[in-house]
């Protein structure tokens, strides 16, 4: 089955993180990637840039707006995402246990609906 | 005769039941699809709730609903063609069904797997109790609703919901390994006692579906602890639902009147199920991993030893509520550890405990709190303060025979 893992931090914090705990993260970061292709469950994965670069587009009554980003002022933020594939929930809850970003923020994990 | 008959379509029922869980159970492990194999053996079932109550209960009875259900087994296999890839599979689980019931003993227990993804965290805490009842003993949501103090249709949506989520999160049907499995397991404790509890509030038993809870909570304590043998904590609840129920014969005098727990005349509890409840304690306490249900179940042990010595050990009980305490820091507790503590350091102690709690917004309608307080205001000789708890207490009483108990102890104050 294959399940989207969003990863929700705060980017307030994590911009006033030191150099040394940014490196660490990025590391960690690394490490779990190569974990989950190893195990060849991963199917993508990409951060995304800050929220603040987010454009939304709604189409009402035929007409295209185009607003700033992000679509909703959280606490948290869509920093990134996996896709991976694997047998069941508690597989996909086990790899978004060991994601870095779990410990600073917090993991969706949805199933992908199967078409 | 009556009578006989009475029992005899009540076992009848509780049969039919099992056997219908034990097969959703088994097509729900292999399909992952709750509601389907609960649709699938609705008709079987249905038909086993007028017949076998009436007629007797079959040597086979999952053959009989296998052979009854046949054809809604292959038609909901059918139906799932156009649906999912897993058609073939579908099938494949109706005829090892079939192939299985010549020997009802070749069918797996699959239920345990089934109670595990029921009561798993990613579903709803209010719905695992619930589901659990549902599928593994087939009650339906208007019973299940009326027994947790819950609307039908709320209930029904709740099902509904859960199930969904099973099926399309992928929740596993699997008993889960060692790191998980204790935290896992006690979810489903939870639920069972859960179920158990609210058939317990009706000690006299006379409304049916709340006297079928505590049966059944009981049953289904019985089959988590023979599956899993060396869990401490399912040997706990299963000797913390027997202490429970071996009372239940006490609680209410001929009149049908309250009997508090400290007035109950050991002769009246059931000495059988206390002592399995020991011989289950015991083997939990060898286990050497001390939980919740355990000390709970301690807790009952201390007041049943009033059959042998006569007397109570507060000071063990006070020692085990402390424990508790450490442990859950239930609001709960600490009110029985209050009430433990007045026997054991005097009554102020016990009420300072209380004054403590008093900021908990949760107890302000906690009916044992307000009764707990009133009785150890009235011990203290603090009438005033002990009329206003009693009042409160009267007042968030739903039961009527305790809130008789509740209104003669009020007067009593008044009568000093």
């Amino acid at each position: 089955m294959k399940y989207m893992l969003m990863i929700y931090g705060n980017e307030a914090a994590m911009a006033k993180a030191r150099k040394a705990d940014f490196e660490q993260m990025m590391g960690a970061y690394l490490a779990y990637t190569e974990a989950m292709k190893q195990a060849g469950v991963i199917v993508a994965g990409d951060a995304l840039e800050h929220s603040s670069t987010g454009t939304v587009v709604r189409v009402a009554d035929g007409k295209t707006q185009v607003l700033n980003g992000p679509y909703a002022e959280t606490k948290e933020q869509l920093a990134g995402y996996y896709i991976i594939d694997v047998a069941d929930l508690d597989a996909a809850l086990s790899w978004a246990a060991r994601c870095p970003g779990a410990q600073h923020g917090a993991i969706e994990v949805r199933p992908l609906r199967a078409m | 005769m009556r009578r006989d008959d009475e029992n005899a379509a009540a076992t009848a029922e509780a049969v039919a039941r099992r056997s219908y869980g034990k097969l959703v159970a088994f097509l729900a492990a292999r399909t992952r699809d709750v509601a389907a194999a609960e649709d699938a053996l609705a008709d079987a079932f249905a038909a086993a709730l007028a017949d076998w109550p009436a007629h007797g209960v079959p040597d086979n009875p999952e053959a009989w609903l296998i052979t009854a259900g046949r054809r809604r087994l292959v038609d909901a296999a059918r139906r799932r063609r156009s649906r999912d890839a897993g058609a073939d599979h579908v099938r494949l689980v109706a005829a090892e069904l079939e192939a299985a019931a010549a020997d009802a003993a070749a069918i797996p227990d699959d239920r345990l797997r089934l109670m595990f993804a029921c009561a798993h965290p990613a579903i709803e805490l209010a719905a695992r109790a619930p589901l659990i009842l549902q599928t593994t003993l087939g009650f339906d949501a208007a019973a299940i609703g009326s027994a947790f103090l819950v609307a039908p249709a709320t209930m029904s949506q709740r099902l509904v919901r859960a199930k969904q989520k099973i099926r399309h999160a992928g929740i596993p049907f699997r008993i889960p390994e060692a790191e998980d499995l204790r935290a896992r397991l006690a979810a489903v404790l939870d639920s069972i006692y859960a179920a158990f509890a609210e058939g317990w509030s009706d000690p006299a038993g006379t409304e049916a579906r709340r006297r079928n809870l505590a049966a059944e909570g009981i049953w289904l304590g019985r089959l988590v602890a023979r599956l899993l043998p060396d869990e401490p904590e399912a040997l706990g609840l299963l000797a913390l639902m027997l202490h429970a129920e071996a009372r239940r014969g006490a609680r209410r005098d001929a009149e049908g009147g309250y009997v508090p727990l400290g007035e109950q005349s050991p002769a009246r509890w059931d000495g059988r199920s206390i002592d399995e409840a020991e011989t289950l304690l015991r083997r939990a306490g060898a286990l050497g991993r001390i939980g919740r249900y355990q000390l709970e179940a301690a807790v009952q042990s201390v007041h049943a030893a009033r059959r042998v010595s006569g007397g109570t050990d507060w000071p063990a009980i006070a020692l085990l509520y402390d424990a508790l305490y450490a442990l859950t820091q239930s609001p709960v507790v600490a009110i029985n550890r209050a009430i433990a503590l007045a026997e054991t350091q005097g009554v102020a102690a016990g009420l300072a405990v209380l004054d403590r709690l008093l900021a908990e917004p949760r107890l302000a309608e906690y009916q044992p709190y307000w009764a707990a307080r009133a009785g150890l205001l009235a011990r203290s000789g603090a009438v005033a303060a002990a009329d206003q708890a009693y009042e409160r207490a009267i007042g968030l009483e739903s039961e009527p025979a305790v809130r008789r108990f509740l209104q003669q102890q009020r007067a009593a104050l008044r009568g000093r």
